[in-house]
C-alpha cells in the first residue's frame, strides 16, 4: 500500500494546504528521489496568516491522523527525520497529546514562535536551524538542499492530514475551511474544495444579511471581495473572514494588517521593509495616496524578495479600491 | 559589464548574494515576474530583458524608498555616489518619502570609524565582512519593529578598526572618523611645519577618486598633490617601511637562533588589536618592531628635525593610508617620543582624496614630484608592505641575507604573493627551514592561531594582514574595493619593485645612513623602532544600544 503513495498523491490532485498550493505528489516525489544520506520532514504548525482556525482544530481533533502522515512521510522517504514545528501557544496546548502518539517515532517537536514568517518554507528551516527566521534564495528548494542542507518535505499540518487519508483511500477533494469574523456560525468546516465561496457560505448558513465584504485566504494578506466575487472558490489557507461593509471599518482594519506586517515581516528586502512602513506611515496620517499605495503594492508584488513579501500589499489595494475608496487622495 | 548597467547596491563579489535590495530586477522570457540578476545564474538559452518601463517602476519606487534616509548624506564628505547616480538615472522623486531614520544614532568605533546608522539601507554587508574577518562587532536587533544593525554589546567582542565593513558599505553609512578637518586647521596654522607621509598601497589605489585605471602608479602626482596642499616636506612611508623590515629581520633572526618560537608580523594595527584583544597569550609573539608609519613619524620629529634644525614641536606629521586602524595606532600611549606621538593625524585614501577635491585638485592635472630628501626614496621592498606578503619578502630578503651572509639565489619570493587567504612555505635559509604563513583576511588567521595554541612550534614567521589581500584591499580604500581591484593595485606595486634599483631594506642608502649618524646604539634603536604590546579589554562601550 505504502510502496505507491506518491503515486496516489498525484491521483488524488491533492495540493498543498499552507495555503501555497503545491502539488502534494510532486514534492513528495522530488524529495524521495533526491540521492542525500540524511533527509527532513517537517510538518508545519505554525500557523502564520491570523484567523486561520484549521491547523488548530485539526490538531485537537485529529492528531492521530497528523502523525500517520508523518509517518508515512518517514516510510517513504528514506534516511528521514521528522520535526513538529508548532507555534509557541500550540507547543504549550499540543505538547502532551502529541508526545504521547510520537513516543518511539523519529519525530521531534519544535517550539518556535509562530508568525507570518512560518508561511514561508525557507524561513521555517531557517527557524529550525536557530538563525533569525529570514528566507533564503531559492533555488535550491527545500527539497534539494533545506534543514542543514538536507533536502527536506515541508508540509502544512493540514497536508499530512490529508496524506493519512489518501493512503487510506478515503479522500473525496474536500477541504478545511475557517469562517471567522462577523459569522453567525463561525468554525471550522469540511467541505468540498472546489464549492465557490458562496457556497460555502451558504450551506454552512453564514451568508450575511447585511451588506458585507470577505476576506479570503488569510486574515492578513488575504485577498479582498464582494458579495459579487464569490463564485470562485476559497484560495491560501481557507479562510474566509466576513466584515461588515461600513465605512468606518475600512481604516480600522488596514491599520490592523499593516501593524501585523510591520511587526511580522523580517526586514531583509526594501519593498517589504520600507514599503510597508510607508502604508502604516500614510494610514496614521488618516489619507492615502492612491498612486503611492499602488506604486508600493506593485512593487511589493514584483520585487518582493519571497512570496509572503508578494502579497503582502494586496488586501490594502483591494479594500480600498473596492470598499473605500474615499479613503483615497489624489495629487492634482 | 558589457556595456550593461545593471544597478545593485547589496551585492559585493567577496560576500554572499543577499539579493535585498531589489535593484537589479531583471526580466527572463518564460519565467513568471521579475528575477534579482545577482541571484540567478545565466544560462545560454536566456532571453533577458534588463531595462523595460516595469523593470525601471520598480527600480525607481525602491530606490526613493531607499533615497528617504540617503538623501541627508549629499552633503556629506564620504558618499559613495552608487546611489546618487541611480537615482539621477531613474530621475526619481527624491522628496517622496521622508526620512524615518533621522531620529536614529551614530556611534564611533575608537578613534577610527563612524556609524550613522540613520544612512543604513539594511543591506547587512557590514554584518557579514565583520562575521567573515572573525570578529562580529555588528548584530541585528529588534527595535521600533525592525530589524537593524546595532554594534554588540556582548563584552567578549570588540572592534578592530580594520574597517572592511566600511569598504563594503555601499552607502558610506560606515565611513572613516574624519580628521581633514583637523589637518586642514594644522595647514592654515601660521609656524606648523606639516610634513606628510604616505602608505605604500596608496601609490596605486588613489588614481580611481579621479577615474584613473584600476591598480595605476602616481607615486609622484601623490607628492605634487601633498605639496599643491602646503605641505613643507612629502615624505614615503615605504622608506619607514624598510626601518620595519630591518629590525623585523633582525628579530626573526634572534627569534630563531635563540628558538623562540613564532615571530608574528605587528605592521597590521588591526591585527595587532585582534591579538591584544581576542588572544592575549600571543601577544609576547607580536615582533616588537614598530609600524612603517611611527618609525618614520619617530624619524621625522627626532633625526630629520635634528638634521634640518626644525622644533619638533612645531612638525606636524599627517599619514595617508589605506587604513582605519591607523588611527587608531596613532593614538597608543607607548608609541611617544619625548612626549610627542610620532604621527598627529592618519587621513585615509578617501579622506585624502575628499580633501584634494575639496581643493580642485584634480590628481590627474598635478605635476608630478619626487619625494623629498632624506626620507623620500625607497626599496622595492619597502613598496611591496603594501600587498599580502609584502611584508614577509621584504624582512626575507634582509634576514636571509643577514644571516647567510650570501647573495640571494633569487630576489623575488612568489610563494609568499597573492590573494590565497593563507599561504604556507618552508624557507630553506642557509641550512634552516623557516616555516612560514602568511595571511591576508583576518578571519584566516583564526584556524593559525589555534593550530599555534596546540603546536607553539608549528611556524616560524606568521605574517597577518587584516584585511583581504592585504593593505590594497585596506579599509580606507576608495569604493569599490573587490577581488579584481586588490590584484591589480597590488600588481602596481609588484611592478615598481620590479624596477627598482635597490630592492633590499636594509641596504636603502638612506637605512645605512642613519643608523650611521643616529640610528647608533641599541637604546635609540629601541626607542624610535620599537614598541610594547598588552592584553586588551573592550574599548567601545556605548549608552544608546
Amino acid at each position: 500500500m505504502i510502496d505507491d503513495i506518491v503515486a496516489k498523491l498525484k491521483e488524488s490532485k491533492l495540493l498543498g494546504r499552507s495555503g501555497s498550493g503545491f502539488p502534494t505528489g510532486l514534492k513528495w516525489e522530488m524529495v524521495r528521489n533526491e540521492k542525500a544520506a540524511k533527509k527532513y520532514i517537517v510538518c508545519n504548525a505554525a500557523s502564520g496568516e491570523p484567523k486561520v482556525m484549521k491547523d488548530e482544530y485539526l490538531l485537537e481533533n485529529h492528531p492521530e491522523e497528523i502523525i500517520e502522515g508523518i509517518k508515512i512521510a518517514l516510510k517513504t522517504i528514506d534516511n528521514s527525520a521528522a520535526y513538529i514545528y508548532l507555534r509557541k501557544d500550540f507547543y504549550v496546548k499540543f505538547k502532551d497529546s502529541l508526545t504521547k502518539l510520537t513516543n518511539g517515532l523519529n519525530i521531534t517537536l519544535i517550539k518556535k514562535p509562530g508568525g507570518y514568517l512560518a508561511g514561508e518554507e525557507t524561513c521555517v528551516c531557517e527557524a529550525i536551524e536557530g538563525k533569525h527566521p529570514e528566507p533564503r534564495i531559492k533555488p535550491p528548494f527545500p527539497t534539494q538542499a533545506g534543514l542543514w542542507g538536507c533536502p527536506t518535505l515541508i508540509n502544512n499540518v493540514e497536508t499530512f492530514y490529508w496524506v493519512s487519508q489518501i493512503a487510506k483511500g478515503q479522500y473525496r477533494n474536500t477541504r478545511f475551511y475557517t469562517i471567522a469574523g462577523k459569522a453567525k456560525k463561525s468554525g471550522v468546516f469540511e467541505l468540498p474544495a472546489d464549492w465557490p465561496i458562496e457556497k460555502v457560505l451558504k450551506e454552512t448558513g453564514n451568508w450575511p444579511e447585511f451588506d458585507f465584504f470577505v476576506q479570503v485566504g488569510g486574515g492578513a494578506s488575504g485577498e479582498i471581495l464582494l458579495p459579487e466575487d464569490l463564485q470562485k472558490s476559497a484560495g491560501g489557507p481557507g479562510a474566509v473572514i466576513i466584515y461588515e461593509n461600513k465605512k468606518s471599518q475600512c481604516s480600522k482594519l488596514m491599520k490592523e494588517w499593516g501593524q501585523f506586517f510591520l511587526e511580522q515581516n523580517c526586514d531583509k528586502c526594501t519593498p517589504c521593509r520600507e514599503g510597508i512602513f510607508r502604508i502604516n506611515e500614510m494610514l496614521k496620517g488618516g489619507k492615502i495616496d492612491k498612486k503611492t499605495l499602488n506604486d508600493i503594492v506593485n512593487n511589493l508584488k514584483e520585487a518582493s524578495f519571497c512570496g509572503l513579501g508578494k502579497i503582502a500589499g494586496i488586501p490594502f489595494s483591494g479594500l480600498a479600491n473596492k470598499v473605500c475608496k474615499s479613503l483615497l487622495t489624489e495629487k492634482k | 559589464m558589457n556595456g550593461i548597467d545593471i544597478p545593485s547596491l547589496c551585492y559585493h563579489s567577496d560576500l554572499k548574494t543577499k539579493a535585498s535590495c531589489r535593484l537589479c530586477l531583471v526580466s527572463i522570457k518564460g519565467q513568471k515576474g521579475l528575477q534579482t540578476a545577482c541571484s540567478t545564474f545565466v544560462t545560454p538559452e536566456m532571453d533577458i530583458l534588463t531595462e523595460s518601463p516595469e523593470i525601471n517602476q520598480t527600480r525607481k519606487t525602491n530606490l526613493e524608498l531607499i533615497f528617504a534616509h540617503y538623501k541627508k548624506s549629499l552633503g556629506s564628505w564620504d558618499l559613495n555616489p552608487e546611489l546618487l547616480r541611480l537615482a539621477k538615472k531613474y530621475q526619481i522623486d527624491a522628496q517622496r518619502f521622508s526620512d524615518r531614520k533621522k531620529h536614529f544614532p551614530k556611534y564611533q568605533f575608537g578613534p577610527a570609524i563612524s556609524f550613522d546608522t540613520s544612512k543604513c539601507i539594511d543591506c547587512r554587508n557590514c554584518v557579514e565582512v565583520c562575521h567573515q574577518q572573525a570578529v562580529d562587532f555588528f548584530e541585528v536587533k529588534e527595535k521600533e519593529n525592525f530589524f537593524q544593525v546595532t554594534p554588540s554589546q556582548d563584552k567578549k567582542v570588540d572592534c578592530i578598526y580594520c574597517g572592511q565593513c566600511v569598504v563594503h558599505c555601499p552607502v558610506a553609512a560606515l565611513s572613516a572618523k574624519a580628521d581633514f578637518d583637523q589637518v586642514e586647521k594644522a595647514l592654515k596654522q601660521k609656524g606648523n611645519k606639516v610634513i606628510f607621509q604616505f602608505a605604500p598601497s596608496i601609490r596605486t589605489s588613489i588614481g580611481e577618486e579621479f577615474n584613473l585605471p584600476y591598480g595605476e602608479v602616481v607615486t609622484e602626482k601623490i607628492v605634487g598633490a601633498i605639496k599643491a596642499l602646503g605641505a613643507y616636506k612629502v615624505f614615503d612611508t615605504s622608506v619607514g617601511a624598510d626601518f620595519t623590515s630591518t629590525e623585523e629581520a633582525k628579530e626573526l633572526i634572534e627569534k630563531i637562533e635563540a628558538n623562540q618560537g613564532a615571530c608574528l608580523s605587528s605592521c597590521c594595527s588591526a591585527w595587532v588589536k585582534y591579538v591584544e584583544f581576542f588572544y592575549p597569550e600571543f601577544v609576547h609573539c607580536l615582533a616588537t618592531t614598530r609600524s612603517p608609519q611611527a618609525i618614520l613619524g619617530g624619524l621625522i620629529k627626532t633625526y630629520f628635525a635634528k638634521k634640518d634644525k626644525v622644533n619638533p614641536k612645531k612638525i606636524v606629521v599627517v599619514s595617508i593610508m589605506p587604513c582605519t586602524a591607523k588611527k587608531y595606532e596613532i593614538n597608543r600611549k607607548e608609541l611617544q617620543i619625548n612626549g610627542m606621538k610620532p604621527v598627529d593625524y592618519v587621513l585615509t585614501t578617501r579622506e585624502f582624496a575628499y580633501l584634494l577635491r575639496k581643493r580642485s585638485i584634480d590628481l590627474r592635472c598635478v605635476k608630478p614630484m619626487k619625494a623629498d630628501d632624506p626620507l623620500g626614496l625607497p626599496t622595492g621592498g619597502g613598496v611591496i608592505y603594501g600587498a599580502s606578503g609584502g611584508v614577509a619578502e621584504s624582512a626575507l630578503r634582509s634576514a636571509y641575507l643577514m644571516m647567510t651572509k650570501n647573495n640571494l639565489p633569487k630576489i623575488e619570493f612568489t610563494e609568499v604573493r597573492g590573494m590565497r587567504g593563507v599561504k604556507k612555505t618552508v624557507i630553506n635559509m642557509g641550512g634552516r627551514q623557516i616555516k612560514m604563513a602568511v595571511i591576508n583576511g583576518i578571519g584566516n588567521a583564526k584556524a593559525i592561531l589555534e593550530e599555534m595554541k596546540k603546536d607553539p612550534k608549528a611556524y616560524d614567521a606568521v605574517e597577518v594582514m587584516a584585511c583581504p589581500g592585504g593593505c590594497v584591499g585596506g579599509g580606507g580604500q576608495p569604493v569599490p574595493t573587490d577581488g579584481e581591484i586588490r590584484s591589480k593595485r597590488a600588481a602596481g606595486l609588484y611592478e615598481i619593485d620590479a624596477k627598482k634599483e635597490e630592492r633590499i631594506a636594509h641596504l636603502n642608502p638612506v637605512v645605512k645612513e642613519v643608523y650611521r649618524d643616529y640610528l647608533t646604539d641599541e637604546k635609540i634603536i629601541k626607542k624610535i623602532c620599537h614598541t610594547v604590546y598588552q592584553a586588551k579589554k573592550r574599548e567601545n562601550n556605548f549608552k544608546n544600544l
